[in-house]
C-alpha cells in the first residue's frame, strides 16, 4: 500500500473514532450545561449500550433491532434513577461531593457489569455487511458509514431539539441561569433529569454503533468517557459544533499518532492533548473566552 | 466593664481547655502506636499480619491524598501514579545496581515530588472537576508509561528481582519485620501529619477548602501551598511505593492504574476526609475487605462504588465521625450519671 | 492611606466604574455609597486585587498597588470583609481568626510537621492573639464553636475579628449592617468606633444611611459608576445631586 492511500485509511479510522468520540463528549456537555456536573459515569453508559445489546441479541436471542431499542431504553432508565436517587437529593453540594458521587456510580455500574456479564470480552456483529468498501483504493467498512451517519443524524436531531422544541429551549434557558429559569415557570428539576435522560442515550447509542469495531466489555467506559470528555475539551463545553470538531481532531491526532509514531501511546495521545488543553486554553479551543471570575 | 471582665473570664477558661485538649490528643496517639506495635504479639503466624503490612502502606498512602483532599479540598485522580513511580524508581535501580536501597528510596521521593512540583503548578490552577480530570489523564499517562517502557520496567508482565530492604545484617524478608519496617514509617507520617494539621499550614489549607478567596484576603497563597502541598503528598505516595516495592520483591503496572487511585479515593472518604486517624481507619477497611469478601470474589469493587455513594449521600464526614460522635455521646452520659451522682 | 486615582472597570462592553478618583485619610472612617448597581463591591475587588482595573492605579499609602495579588495585600496592611460573610465554616471561631495571623506568622511546612521549637512558639503567640482580638470584639465565649453555625450577626463580627487579627493598617468592610437587626448595628457602630481608635483607618460600603452618617468623617457617593460627590455626612446630605440621584432611583 502506498503511503498516500494508508494516509487515507488512517484518516477514514481517525474520523469514525473521532465520531464516536464527539458523541460521548456531547453527552457530558448536556449534564453539565444543565447542572454544572460532570458526570464521570458517563463512560459506563457507553458500556452498557454495548453490552446490553449484545446480551439480548446472544442470550435473549432478540432480533438486532428490538435489542439496540431495548438496550437504549435501559440505559436511558440507569442514568435517570442515577439522577434520581443519587444527584437529586444532594442540593447545593460541593464539586467535590459531586465529583465523588459520579466517581462512585461509575465504577458501581462497572462493577454490577462485570459481576453480570463475566470480564470477557465480547464483539456485535455489524448491522449490515461486514464486506468491505474500497473508496479510492482505502478499505472502509459499512459500519464507518453507520457511525458517521448515526453521528451525524444524532447531532442535527439535537440541534433542532434545543433550538426549535419547547423542551429544548427550557434545558438551555436553565443552563444559562436556572434560577432565573425556574422563575419564568420552568420546571428545573425535570429539565435536569431530562439532560441525564438525554445523555445516557446519546451515550448508550455511542456505545452500541461502536460495538461491532472495536469489541467491548465491562470496562470500556473508562477510556472511551475519558476521550469523550477530551473531546468536549477540545471543543469547549458550551459549543456542539465545537464538540464535534475537537471530538474528529481527536480521533484523527491519535489515529496519525499511532499510524505514524508509536501505536503503543496511542492512549497517551488523548491525555497528553487533554493536559495541554486544560493548562493552556481550559474554555476549549473553538468557544470565545468567558469573562474571568474569581 | 463587665463586658470585658466576662471575655477575660472566657479566654482564661479556654486556655485550660486547650491543654486538656492537647494532652488527651498526645494521650490518643501515643494508645494508637502502643496498639500497633503490640498487634504482632497477638498475631504471631497469622496471616493477619501480612494483611497488617498493606493495611500500614495503604494508611501511608491514604494520609498522603487526605492532605491534598481532605485538607486542601484539592482532587486528585491520580495518586497511584506517585505510588507507582516510588515503587519503578526503587525496584528498577535496586533490581540492577548494588546500591542503597535507602539512598534510592530518597532519590524516588525527590523525584516524584519533583515532578508534582512541575506538574502541580498548572494543573492546580483547575478547579473542581477539570482538576479531577486532568488528575485522572497525568494518571493514565504514567500507567500508560509503566506498561509501554518494557525494557526498564518489564511492561505488562512487571518487574521482578527486586531485593528487600535490609540495615545492617537485619533483613526485611519476613512478615514481622515488614510490619515494623512499615509500620515505624507509618507512625512517623501519622505524627507528622498530625503536626501538620494543627500548625498555621494546616489552618491555611482548611482556610482554603472552605473558602478560597477569604483565604486569599487573608494573605494566604493559595497557588503556591496548593502545589506545595500536592509536593508532599507525592513524596509520602512515592516513599509508599519504595516500601511496597521491596517488601513484595515483584511490581507490575495493574497495582498502580486508575482502580487504585479511585480506591485510594473510597479510602479517604470512607475513613473521614480531614482525618488523619480516619485514614488509617479507610485503609484498615479497605484493605482487609477483599480478604473477607473471598467468598464472594469481584464483589469489592461494587462496593466500593456504593460506600463512595452512600458515604458522601449520608456521613460526609466518614466513619470516623461517626465514631467520634458515639465517643462523645458515651463521654456525656458519663459525665451526666457522675454529675447526678454528685448531685445524690 | 489609600488613593484611587482614575479606577475604570469594563465587562465585556459594560462599563461598571468609570474614572473614580478619591482618596482615604489615616485614621479616618469612610462610607462608600450610592443606589445598587453603583459598583461599590467592584471597587473593593479591584482594591483588594480580586479584579484587575481596566486603567487607573491604587496606592496604599506611597506604594502602587494596582496589579498586586490578592494574596500579597494582608501583609501589607490590607484586608476586607464580604457582604456575604465569607467565613471558614468548617473550622472554629478561634481558627478562623488564627488564620487572620497566617501573614504574621512564617513557620513553613517543614518546620510545622517536625514542630521545631520556633514554630510551638509561634504557635502560641498566634493563638494568645487570637484570643485577645475575639476578647476586643465580645466573642471569646464561642471560640470553640464552629463557624459555620455561628448565627449570621456573630458571622459578620467574626469576620471583623479575623481581619483585624491580621494586624491591618485599613479595612475594608463591605455592608458590615447588612443583615443585623438594630441593637446589633448599634454595637456594630460602636465596635467599628473602638476599632478606628486602635489607629486603624476603616472605609466601609453601606447602604444604612442612618450608620453611615453616624460614624463616617468622610463619605463618597457614587452612582452608575461614577463619583457623584465627596465630602462630609452634612455636605453629602445637603448635596442636591445625591438627592435626585437617592430619589430618582427611588
Amino acid at each position: 500500500m502506498d503511503s498516500s492511500r494508508q494516509l487515507f485509511q488512517y484518516i477514514l479510522s481517525g474520523l469514525s473514532n473521532g465520531a464516536i468520540y464527539a458523541l460521548i463528549g456531547f453527552g457530558f456537555a448536556i449534564i453539565y450545561n444543565s447542572t454544572g456536573i460532570i458526570n464521570f459515569a458517563q463512560g459506563e453508559f457507553v458500556m452498557l449500550g454495548g453490552m446490553l445489546t449484545i446480551f439480548f441479541l446472544t442470550i435473549l436471542n432478540l432480533p438486532l433491532t428490538a435489542a439496540i431499542i431495548l438496550s437504549i431504553i435501559i440505559s436511558t432508565m440507569v442514568g435517570v434513577s442515577f439522577e434520581r436517587l443519587a444527584i437529586r437529593p444532594l442540593k447545593n453540594a460541593k464539586p467535590l461531593s459531586l465529583i465523588i458521587i459520579t466517581i462512585g456510580a461509575s465504577i458501581f455500574i462497572r462493577g454490577a457489569a462485570m459481576l453480570i456479564w463475566g470480564k470477557d470480552t465480547h464483539a456485535l456483529p455489524a448491522f449490515s455487511s461486514n464486506d468491505p468498501l474500497y473508496i479510492f483504493g482505502a478499505t472502509i467498512l459499512p459500519q464507518h458509514l453507520w457511525i458517521i451517519g448515526v453521528t451525524v443524524l444524532i447531532i442535527i436531531g439535537s440541534r433542532l431539539f434545543f433550538n426549535y422544541s419547547i423542551a429544548g429551549k427550557a434545558m438551555r434557558a436553565c443552563s444559562y441561569n436556572a434560577r432565573a429559569a425556574g422563575l419564568v415557570g420552568i420546571n428545573v428539576k425535570s429539565m435536569v433529569m431530562l439532560s441525564f435522560a438525554i445523555s445516557s442515550a446519546i451515550g448508550s447509542i455511542a456505545g452500541i454503533i461502536i460495538a461491532p469495531l472495536t469489541m467491548t466489555s465491562y470496562d470500556v467506559g473508562v477510556m472511551l468517557g475519558l476521550k469523550g470528555f477530551c473531546a468536549v475539551i477540545i471543543g469547549g463545553m458550551s459549543s456542539g459544533m465545537g464538540t464535534l470538531l475537537g471530538g474528529l481532531l481527536l480521533g484523527l491526532l491519535e489515529s496519525l499518532g499511532a499510524g505514524f509514531i508509536s501505536a503503543s501511546y496511542k492512549d497517551a495521545i488523548a491525555f497528553i492533548i487533554l493536559l495541554l488543553i486544560l493548562f493552556i486554553r481550559p474554555e476549549g479551543l473553538f468557544s470565545k473566552k468567558e469573562t474571568e471570575r474569581f | 466593664m463587665r463586658f470585658f471582665s466576662r471575655q477575660r473570664h472566657a479566654v482564661r477558661s479556654l486556655k485550660l481547655n486547650m491543654i486538656t485538649e492537647k494532652k488527651r490528643q498526645i494521650l490518643i496517639f501515643l494508645i494508637f502506636a502502643a496498639a500497633v506495635l503490640a498487634a504482632p504479639y497477638f498475631l504471631k503466624g497469622n496471616y493477619l499480619l501480612n494483611v497488617f503490612v498493606f493495611v500500614g502502606i495503604n494508611t501511608m498512602l491514604a494520609i498522603g491524598l487526605n492532605l491534598l483532599l481532605g485538607y486542601a479540598g484539592q482532587i486528585s485522580l491520580g495518586h497511584a501514579a506517585f505510588f507507582g513511580m516510588g515503587a519503578y524508581i526503587s525496584g528498577i535501580i535496586t533490581a540492577r545496581f548494588p546500591v542503597d536501597p535507602f539512598l534510592v528510596m530518597i532519590l524516588a521521593a525527590t523525584i516524584a515530588g519533583a515532578l508534582a512540583f512541575v506538574i502541580g503548578s498548572p494543573i492546580l490552577k483547575l478547579k473542581g472537576h477539570y482538576l479531577a480530570m486532568a488528575t485522572m489523564g497525568f494518571g493514565i499517562i504514567m500507567y500508560i508509561i509503566f506498561n509501554e517502557t518494557v525494557d526498564w520496567t518489564g511492561g505488562p508482565s512487571g518487574l521482578s528481582g527486586i531485593p528487600n530492604l535490609h540495615i545492617g545484617s537485619l533483613i526485611f524478608d519476613n512478615d514481622l519485620n515488614n510490619y515494623y519496617l512499615v509500620w515505624l514509617s507509618t507512625l512517623a507520617v501519622m505524627l507528622l501529619s498530625i503536626n501538620l494539621s494543627q500548625s498555621r499550614i494546616g489552618r491555611a489549607l482548611r482556610a482554603i477548602n472552605d473558602s478560597e478567596v477569604a483565604a486569599r484576603v487573608m494573605g494566604v497563597n493559595a497557588r503556591i501551598l496548593k502545589v506545595r502541598i500536592f509536593t508532599v503528598s507525592a513524596v509520602i505516595s512515592a516513599v509508599a511505593g519504595s516500601l511496597y516495592a521491596h517488601i513484595m520483591t515483584f511490581i507490575a503496572p495493574a497495582s498502580f492504574g486508575f482502580n487504585f487511585s479511585v480506591e485510594l479515593l473510597t479510602m479517604v472518604v470512607v475513613g473521614g476526609l480531614g482525618s488523619i486517624y480516619g485514614s488509617f481507619l479507610g485503609a484498615a477497611i479497605l484493605t482487609m475487605l477483599p480478604e473477607l469478601l473471598r467468598v464472594f470474589q469481584d464483589l469489592d469493587i461494587i462496593i466500593y462504588g456504593l460506600m463512595l455513594i452512600l458515604m458522601t449521600m449520608f456521613m460526609p464526614g466518614g466513619l470516623i465521625s461517626g465514631i467520634e460522635a458515639a465517643a462523645g455521646f458515651i463521654a456525656a452520659r458519663m459525665k451526666g450519671t457522675k454529675d447526678s451522682d454528685a448531685q445524690a | 492611606m489609600l488613593r484611587l486615582n482614575g479606577i475604570t472597570k469594563v465587562f465585556g462592553g459594560l462599563t461598571a466604574l468609570e474614572d473614580v478618583s478619591f482618596s482615604v485619610d489615616g485614621g479616618s472612617i469612610t462610607g462608600v455609597i450610592g443606589p445598587n448597581g453603583a459598583g461599590k463591591t467592584t471597587l473593593f475587588n479591584i482594591v483588594t486585587g480580586l479584579y484587575t482595573q481596566t486603567a487607573g492605579d491604587v496606592y496604599l499609602g506611597e506604594k502602587n498597588i494596582s496589579f498586586f495579588e490578592t494574596e500579597s495585600l494582608a501583609g501589607l496592611g490590607l484586608v476586607r470583609t464580604f457582604q456575604n460573610v465569607e467565613l471558614f465554616a468548617q473550622m472554629t471561631v478561634l481558627e478562623n481568626v488564627m488564620v487572620g495571623l497566617h501573614t504574621g506568622s512564617k513557620s513553613g511546612i517543614f518546620s510545622c510537621a517536625f514542630k521545631l521549637p520556633g514554630q510551638i512558639k509561634e504557635e502560641k503567640y498566634i493563638r494568645e492573639k487570637s484570643l485577645e482580638w475575639l476578647a476586643f470584639t465580645g466573642m471569646a465565649d464561642m471560640a470553640d464553636r464552629k463557624a459555620g453555625n455561628l448565627p449570621f450577626g456573630k458571622g459578620r463580627l467574626l469576620e471583623i475579628s479575623r481581619a483585624l487579627a491580621a494586624k491591618p493598617k485599613i479595612i475594608l468592610m463591605d455592608e458590615p449592617a447588612a443583615g443585623l437587626n438594630s441593637r446589633e448595628t448599634a454595637e456594630l457602630a460602636v465596635l467599628i468606633r473602638r476599632i478606628r481608635e486602635t489607629g486603624i483607618t476603616i472605609v466601609l460600603v453601606e447602604h444604612d444611611m442612618d450608620l453611615v452618617m453616624d460614624i463616617c468623617d468622610a463619605i463618597v457617593v457614587l452612582n452608575l459608576g461614577k463619583k457623584l460627590a465627596e465630602g462630609t455626612p452634612r455636605e453629602i446630605q445637603e448635596n442636591p445631586e445625591v438627592i435626585s440621584a437617592y430619589l430618582g432611583d427611588g
